[in-house]
């Protein structure tokens, strides 16, 4: 067995009107080379002019990942050759990115375990390529999109853990609402390193790093299938090669090129940016804007009582949590509500392909509904066909309530007069009580739903009826 | 009447009067522009076809003029002089080129510059050298060297150039013409094919201190496109040009300018100084004070290095576009990279690879600390040292060369120490982004001479105002080439 050392390096595409440092539109498209000003081509004479949301978005994200930010915003460029790359050179952040020294916690199969992230910057995505028989095609369309790139330090020890981190890191860009990071459009990819030690090893194993993971689950693969490959290696008392490496789609990784020496990418500060002060004004009303977080939430509900697994379901989606807290607002019923949210709502959210801000059950509604359950006005079954009609049809279940006339009767002298007839109606059991067969007192309960069509408050006609028993003794 | 001895105002007049159409200025413009071509070879491009659109009509409206081609102009040809770009028709247009079609203002050509901007001599053209019509045995200097000869010829009033280190104010001095450069930001550079951004400023020449002030009054102001483009000052700079400059102080660098500093002094630097000395003693006519200020020797020895370290570093990065991958003049290869390596070796000239090299190397993580960021340091030393200088003085007067513009062949890149420091002066301007012109001051050899004048950041209109009181001291306002000043 070894030990296994990973560290990521994620890139997320950000969402933003315009790219980073044009007015071209920042919108995905199969249309190629459509969304391009002369900026994104690199043309002679061209200037950047950063884009101010990138920035906050980059900002947001670097302060959720609880990272140290800087003084001032500076960008610097990194030269080098290829043709994806119009400019020769990448606008990036290297002398003070937006967030250093960060970490982000998220449970591990209900176990809490911490990423430490070295660095989050921001920089521009490339053009992308097409490589053809015997030629290239190039799609300017993704040139100069705002791309964030988050490096954490090596500090992942399993394919598990490095996918929970993926998916906290996802959804924290999704509640900041900084980027869609859908891995199947690109906009979220990610790079891993992976190098294997034995437990009595002092230094790291030699690093294969694998680039350009968009899937999970192609993630999961990549570090399974290395974990496999480099421990036959080292089985064999073999050395591991240093190389770039790529995923295949039979989750297979193939070498791409052995690492030669570093390149020098004669860094140095962009000129046409000149900095901007990062004030504590600009930095607080940045952080003011960060919702409370998926782990946080998790932590909340699991001190409630709820389960971990009920917990993790209802934080992944902020909408869906965010649905809960309100529910949870209007009931004391924490069980009912988290069952209902888990099971029914979020089934039926499935089933009908819809999200929960298109539901037009609020959770007002579902909370008066759980209401009417848990004060045993309604059966809990009862309930339940109401909730999916009223889902299906749009309509407050309250109205489906009040049109099929199901309403609680609990009006203590109606239903006073109601028992009194279902007392002359069956003297025998009337008789049984008065000689102390208390549980008889069920029974005319049963009568009195049956004569009201189930509307009786069970539980007040219970209490009724015992007392007006217990006068006649 | 001869428009081409005409400044901005009495073309206006002339045109607003009815006395001469916008469109036989510009045939005029047209007709000496070929005249000129074979000769001194002002242009990479003439236009021939006379356009004039003008959406808000202004002071420019109509007024022929030449843009350095270096300058993005959507649908013409731009070339930078360089090989590589020698068949590029860029898709946009610069904001100066835009802000002067607006204006309505009629371009008649694209000036040749020495390759990519990068040189002072005029003779790195792709399409061949530029020589000074005052004397076509000696160079008119660069890298605006067309647009210095269009205006000293007076093919036009007015021409745009860029000055990244002097290449404006120097060609001006040699050819006996105005050249200013703003403050950085004042104009806004998008468009321009960048050279060494962090010292890259839209320049312009003119005949006289006034025509520069009317060309910048409409050049000026923040620019969307330009994020180190500044805010709009709102100020009129012909207005104060009249200005009284009575107690005014202006300062001349010793080391530079006393010729007890030179062992042997040769005659030409011997004229020079003279020269310098009588616009000196003008300025104390008119009222302002010149005082001598002693400043570090090894700072100043360390201009011209820093210089070419700083802008190197940046050239090599700006230019790496030129790859023949997108655009410009693509040589095929096997691979990408096969592309990349034949365009570009085909496409540069010696000198620019050398200094392409030069700003790699000093970029190079083991040499940039020692290399850029020293050169960095100098930089801001004599910036710090200068903004010290500007809490009492008004500006700097200095002679704008060591002496006249030299023969072809007298001299290349690299300097000789007697010259070291009044040679490359003017990049101090680029350093700190100080507002600085060149005016003409006389002749020696019946070639002229300037002096220029540097001012504190965003004083735009004291530096134009203090140039136009001491142009007024002497003979050499709207002069152009055959003029019997000599």
């Amino acid at each position: 067995m070894y030990k296994v050392i990973i560290g990521l390096e994620v890139h997320c595409e950000l969402k933003t009107n315009s790219k980073n440092f044009s007015s071209a539109k920042n919108t995905y498209t199969n249309m190629p080379n459509v969304n391009v000003m002369p900026v994104d081509l690199g043309l002679p004479g061209i200037l950047p002019v950063v884009n101010k949301e990138a920035c906050k978005k980059a900002l947001k994200t670097a302060m959720a990942l609880n990272c140290e930010t800087p003084d001032e915003i500076i960008f610097d460029r990194k030269n080098y050759y290829y043709p994806d790359l119009p400019k020769g050179y990448q606008i990036t952040q290297v002398t003070k990115p937006f967030g250093r020294n960060g970490s982000v916690s998220f449970l591990v199969n209900g176990e809490e375990k911490t990423v430490l992230i070295h660095q989050l910057h921001l920089e521009e995505d490339t053009a992308s390529l097409e490589h053809c028989s015997n030629y290239s095609l190039i799609d300017y369309n993704r040139s100069g999109i705002p791309l964030m790139e988050i490096v954490t330090e090596p500090c992942i020890y399993s394919a598990d853990e490095a996918v929970r981190f993926l998916e906290t890191l996802r959804n924290i860009f999704l509640y900041c609402e900084v980027s869609e990071a859908k891995s199947d459009k690109g906009q979220m990819r990610c790079d891993v390193n992976i190098s294997l030690m034995k437990d009595t090893d002092t230094e790291f194993g030699t690093k294969v790093e694998m680039k350009n993971i968009n899937a999970f689950t192609s993630v999961k693969a990549a570090i399974e299938y290395e974990i496999k490959r480099q421990s036959e290696i080292l089985d064999k008392g073999e050395k591991v090669i240093q190389e770039t490496r790529r995923i295949d789609e039979d989750g297979k990784t193939y070498s791409m090129r052995e690492k030669v020496d570093a390149v020098d990418y004669k860094y140095y500060i962009e000129p046409n940016l000149a900095p901007v002060k990062l004030t504590d004004e600009i930095k607080n009303k940045v952080k003011s804007e960060i919702p409370e977080l998926e782990y946080s939430r998790i932590k909340r509900y699991i001190d409630l009582g709820i389960s971990v697994s009920d917990a993790e379901t209802i934080a992944r989606d902020k909408n869906i949590s965010n649905y809960f807290d309100e529910l949870i607002k209007n009931t004391n019923d924490l069980n009912t509500a988290t069952n209902w949210l888990t099971i029914i709502i979020l089934g039926s959210l499935n089933k009908l392909n819809i999200s929960i801000n298109e539901l037009f059950i609020t959770p007002t509604m579902l909370a008066n509904l759980i209401e009417k359950v848990s004060n045993k006005e309604l059966s809990s079954q009862l309930a339940k066909n109401i909730l999916y009609e009223a889902m299906e049809k749009n309509i407050d279940p309250m109205e489906i309530i009040k049109k099929s006339n199901i309403k609680q009767i609990s009006n203590e002298d109606e239903l006073i007069s109601i028992i009194k007839n279902i007392f002359d109606e069956c003297p025998e059991q009337v008789n049984e009580y008065l000689n102390g067969n208390g549980k008889v007192a069920n029974f005319l309960v049963g009568k009195v739903m049956q004569k009201t069509n189930k509307q009786a408050n069970p539980g007040t006609s219970l209490k009724l009826i015992k007392e007006e028993l217990e006068r006649m003794k | 009447m001869e428009y081409k001895k005409m400044l901005i105002d009495d073309l206006r007049e002339s045109i607003d009067t009815n006395s001469v159409s916008s469109e036989d200025l510009f045939k005029e413009a047209n007709k000496l522009a070929h005249e000129y071509q074979s000769d001194i070879n002002p242009f990479v491009t003439i236009i021939d076809k006379y356009s004039c659109r003008a959406k808000e009509k202004n002071i420019l409206t109509g007024i022929p003029y030449a843009l350095k081609d270096n300058f993005s102009t959507s649908g013409i040809l731009t070339t930078a002089s360089s090989n590589i770009l020698k068949n590029y028709v860029p898709v946009y247009d610069a904001t100066v080129y835009k802000k002067l079609k607006n204006s309505g203002a009629v371009l008649v050509g694209k000036n040749t510059l020495d390759e990519l901007a990068m040189g002072g001599t005029g003779t790195t053209c792709h399409t061949g050298v530029v020589k000074n019509p005052w004397n076509t045995s000696r160079l008119i200097g660069g890298s605006s060297a067309g647009g210095a000869a269009s205006v000293a010829l007076g093919i036009v009033p007015f021409a745009i150039g860029s000055d990244t280190g002097d290449s404006v104010r120097k060609p001006a001095a040699f050819g006996g013409i105005v050249g200013f450069k703003p403050t950085y930001g004042r104009i806004s550079r998008y468009g321009l094919f960048a050279f060494a951004s962090s010292l890259d400023h839209v320049a312009l020449f003119s005949r006289s201190v006034k025509d520069a002030a009317i060309v910048t009054n409409v050049l000026k102001g923040q620019d969307d496109l330009d994020m180190t483009s500044l805010k709009d000052d709102g100020k009129d700079y012909v207005a104060t040009l009249n200005n009284d400059v009575k107690g005014k102080k202006l300062f001349y660098i010793k080391e530079a300018c006393n010729l007890e500093a030179y062992d042997n002094p040769s005659d030409m630097l011997v004229n020079t100084i003279e020269n310098f000395n009588k616009v000196i003693e003008n300025c104390k006519n008119i009222g302002i004070t010149v005082e001598e200020v002693s400043i570090d020797v090894s700072i100043l020895n360390a201009l011209y290095p820093s210089y070419m370290t700083i802008s190197c570093a940046e050239a090599t990065s700006n230019n790496s576009n030129l790859t023949g991958i997108q655009f410009g003049n693509r040589i095929d290869g096997d691979t990408y990279e096969d592309i990349m390596f034949n365009t570009r070796t085909n496409g540069f000239s010696e000198l620019i690879k050398r200094r392409f090299v030069i700003g790699s190397y000093v970029l190079q993580k083991e040499n940039q600390e020692k290399l850029f960021l020293n050169a960095c340091r100098v930089r801001r030393m004599i910036v710090e040292k200068m903004h010290e200088l500007f809490k009492t003085y008004d500006g700097m007067i200095m002679p704008a060369s060591g002496g006249i513009a030299p023969k072809f062949g007298e001299r290349s890149d690299t300097l000789s120490n007697e010259y070291l420091i009044l040679e490359n002066h003017l990049v101090i301007g680029n350093f700190g982004g100080f507002p600085s012109i060149t005016i003409p001051s006389g002749f020696i050899d019946n070639m002229p001479v300037a002096v220029n004048i540097t001012g504190d950041i965003f004083k735009d209109d004291l530096v134009l105002n203090i140039a136009n009181k001491i142009e007024g001291t002497m003979n050499y306002k709207g002069q152009i080439v055959g003029d019997k000043n000599v």
